[in-house]
């Protein structure tokens, strides 16, 4: 708690005492009235000085005015105990909520602890500095000591090390990295001191643009709070007339119409009840709450969302559109598989990875890769690249013909077509064939039970768009699970299928586009939610995407969606549970049923719950 | 040009106040108020300086919220 909820947490305990030894006390008249104004004043002094101040500033119709023209009218009307209860209570809920709010804001904060304070440099003497990482400039070889947050992005350039990403990615498998691989900002620097030379500004760095991010994510307000807005805007100055209405009208009916007695002082305790009850705090405070605990909770889990709006969007998914490279497969070639050999396997491949030793092709890497081992450039010779078609090369004094089809047909060697997905290579060991090795783009490991859980979630129609060929597309989808699947589309072509199935879907089914984010801008923002995946260090991604996955796990489409959806139904849940209570209470009121105890609760109960309610929102790990 | 001032408020409907006051203020040209995280972000019109429009902008929140404060 600080400072100023301990003042009114002692406001609130010295004047309770007050009014339980006063109730106890025969008191009459007006040394009774006296008496009473003590605890009144003293947990309500700032109320009524914010309802004087309200009406000079002209800002009425708020909550403290409420409470003052309630307490200030059922004193006058002589319930004094009531009146000050009242008050009383008003501000052990405003004292809850606002340390609700306060731990949530501090749960949420430590969740997105990830700004770095500074940037450790050598300077001359060879001692470590601190400096102000804003200060540090691009190319600046920075030192990053066990346990602490990499404060700018870069490559290290001395040193190996275990990271820490949870807080970026949520992913809580500690990751490896070596000398001369990128770094991110925000890791935790677990095990080695590395030296890392900066790439980018702090300002321009991942952890800056998270932050960035993910603070002005609650400015992009969702069409619930709008509503709220409005909703406060008109409701409290309809109910203040409807009170005074419910004062004064029944009573000249009476008298004018009835020639029955006013009983005045009846109507108008009915009408400060009616007020007590009217209070909309429940309603305005737990709303902007639910989204931020929401937003909160999924950033969290390596799910960031620009705004509430798109978390509102996101609930109503129904068509899910993939791309496929780097989305649902890794985007990494490997070997999958060496079919129709006539030689073991493993030797088979260390002839194709001899052959294509002196290439950078990706393919001739896979081959380097799968071989595993490193490669004595001595036992090759009379290298012949033949481009379009494969090599050719001497090996340990066999010639070596690693290619495509085309390379086969041209050496007049009989081959055998391979029936599986993916790029051959065909080898052929003195003329003679020997295999071929197939290499592929493998799935992601996760990517079937993705599709999988967005069915479960409610997901009517999952398309597939990519730019690969028909072969290989068709295998992808039916593997995973895909309905449909649309293959060899150029960029230009992925929007305007977006398009003609945004066209398709109802009004209220939203579409979501899911990429890795480097050729996708386009569709990402023309699709209703656009997902980019993997974007740690992609800043293209970062600014075009609503929502961005950290890491490029595909399961977190269906928990994102899975998350917005809990945060949006605790909203309607409050939404509802806190008007419909008001409404009843608000009749009983009228009537004459409700007293001004069950005012209390419709006011300070309904709010305390519908706050931890919206806390609620907060907790998304198992989901 | 934008800038993120702290600010400290005790109630979302107050913030919500304060981001109405403050983007009817000369000079600002929007204004958000994130509750949860304590913070205004003001983007001002071109010309106008920050340390000129800001005074106006914490009184006109202190007009609708007494009790509220900006850190500029």
């Amino acid at each position: 708690m600080n400072k100023k909820q301990k003042k009114v947490l002692m406001r609130i305990v010295v004047s309770a005492i007050l009014v339980v030894v006063l109730v106890l006390l025969p008191l009459e008249g007006y040394v009774e009235l006296a008496l009473f104004m003590i605890p009144y004043l003293i947990i309500g002094y700032d109320i009524l000085k914010k309802a004087v101040k309200g009406i000079v500033n002209r800002q009425v119709f708020d909550e403290n005015f409420l409470m003052a023209v309630a307490t200030v009218g059922a004193i006058i009307l002589g319930d004094y105990k009531e009146g000050v209860a009242v008050m009383l209570f008003y501000q052990i809920g405003e004292l809850f909520q606002s340390y609700a709010v306060g731990k949530s804001r501090k749960n949420i904060s430590e969740l997105m602890d990830i700004r770095p304070d500074y940037a450790n440099i050598e300077n001359e003497d060879g001692e470590l500095e601190q400096v102000d990482p804003d200060e540090v400039e691009i190319g600046t070889i920075i030192i990053v000591k066990p346990g602490e947050k990499v404060p700018i992005d870069g490559i290290i350039v001395e040193g190996n090390t275990t990271l820490n990403t949870s807080a970026l990615t949520g992913e809580s498998l500690p990751r490896d990295a070596a000398a001369g691989e990128e770094i991110i900002s925000g890791c935790i620097n677990m095990t080695g001191v590395i030296k890392v030379r900066t790439t980018k500004e702090f300002g321009e760095s991942t952890v800056s643009k998270i932050l960035d991010l993910v603070e002005n994510s609650s400015s992009r307000k969702s069409k619930s709070e709008d509503f709220m807005a409005k909703f406060a805007r008109y409701y409290t100055p309809t109910v203040c007339y409807s009170a005074l209405a419910l004062a004064v009208l029944p009573p000249l009916v009476r008298m004018l119409f009835l020639s029955l007695s006013p009983e005045w002082s009846d109507w108008i305790m009915r009408a400060l009840t009616f007020l007590v009850i009217s209070c909309p705090c429940a309603l305005v405070i737990s709303i902007p709450l639910s989204f931020f605990a929401g937003l909160g909770g999924a950033s969290h889990e390596g799910v960031l969302i620009k705004g509430s709006n798109y978390l509102e969007t996101l609930s109503k998914t129904r068509y899910v559109v993939f791309d496929k490279t780097g989305t649902m497969t890794q985007g990494v070639f490997e070997v999958s598989g060496v079919h129709h050999h006539t030689l073991d396997p493993d030797q088979l491949l260390e002839y194709a990875a001899l052959a294509e030793c002196y290439s950078t092709h990706p393919i001739s890497r896979s081959l380097q890769k799968a071989y595993g081992k490193s490669i004595d450039k001595n036992r090759v010779s009379d290298v012949q690249e033949i481009s379009g078609n494969g090599v050719i090369a001497k090996v340990d004094g066999i010639t070596v013909a690693a290619g495509n089809y085309k390379l086969m047909n041209k050496l007049g060697i009989d081959y055998a077509d391979c029936h599986s997905v993916g790029t051959v290579v065909h080898m052929a060991l003195d003329d003679q064939y020997a295999g071929h090795i197939l290499i592929s783009d493998l799935l992601k490991p996760n990517a079937g039970e993705a599709v999988r859980a967005l069915k479960k979630a409610g997901v009517s129609r999952t398309v597939m768009l990519t730019g690969d060929n028909r072969n290989v597309a068709e295998y992808v989808a039916s593997e995973l699970g895909i309905d449909e699947v649309y293959s060899e589309l150029l960029p230009a072509d992925k929007v305007s299928m977006v398009e003609k199935l945004i066209a398709e879907k109802k009004e209220k089914e939203k579409l979501v586009f899911v990429g890795d984010g480097i050729n996708d801008a386009p569709v990402l923002s023309r699709a209703d939610i656009g997902i980019a995946m993997g974007a740690l260090g992609s800043d293209a991604a970062i600014e075009a995407a609503d929502v961005v996955l950290m890491d490029d796990d595909p399961l977190k489409i269906a928990k994102a969606i899975r998350i917005s959806r809990k945060c949006i139904r605790i909203v309607y849940e409050n939404i509802y549970f806190a008007i419909g209570i008001k409404v009843i209470c608000l009749i009983l009121g009228a009537l004459g049923i409700a007293n001004m105890w069950l005012a209390i609760f419709a006011d300070v109960g309904v709010m305390v719950i519908a706050v931890l309610n919206a806390i609620r929102a907060l907790y998304v790990k198992n989901l | 040009m934008k800038k993120t001032y702290k600010i400290e408020v005790d109630c979302a409907n107050c913030a919500m106040k304060m981001e109405e006051a403050a983007r009817k203020t000369a000079g600002v040209k929007d204004a958000a108020v994130n509750f949860m995280t304590l913070k205004m972000s003001v983007e001002f019109e071109e010309g106008a300086s920050p340390k000129e429009v800001m005074p106006i902008v914490l009184k006109n929140c202190k007009k609708v919220e007494d009790d509220c404060e900006i850190y500029f």
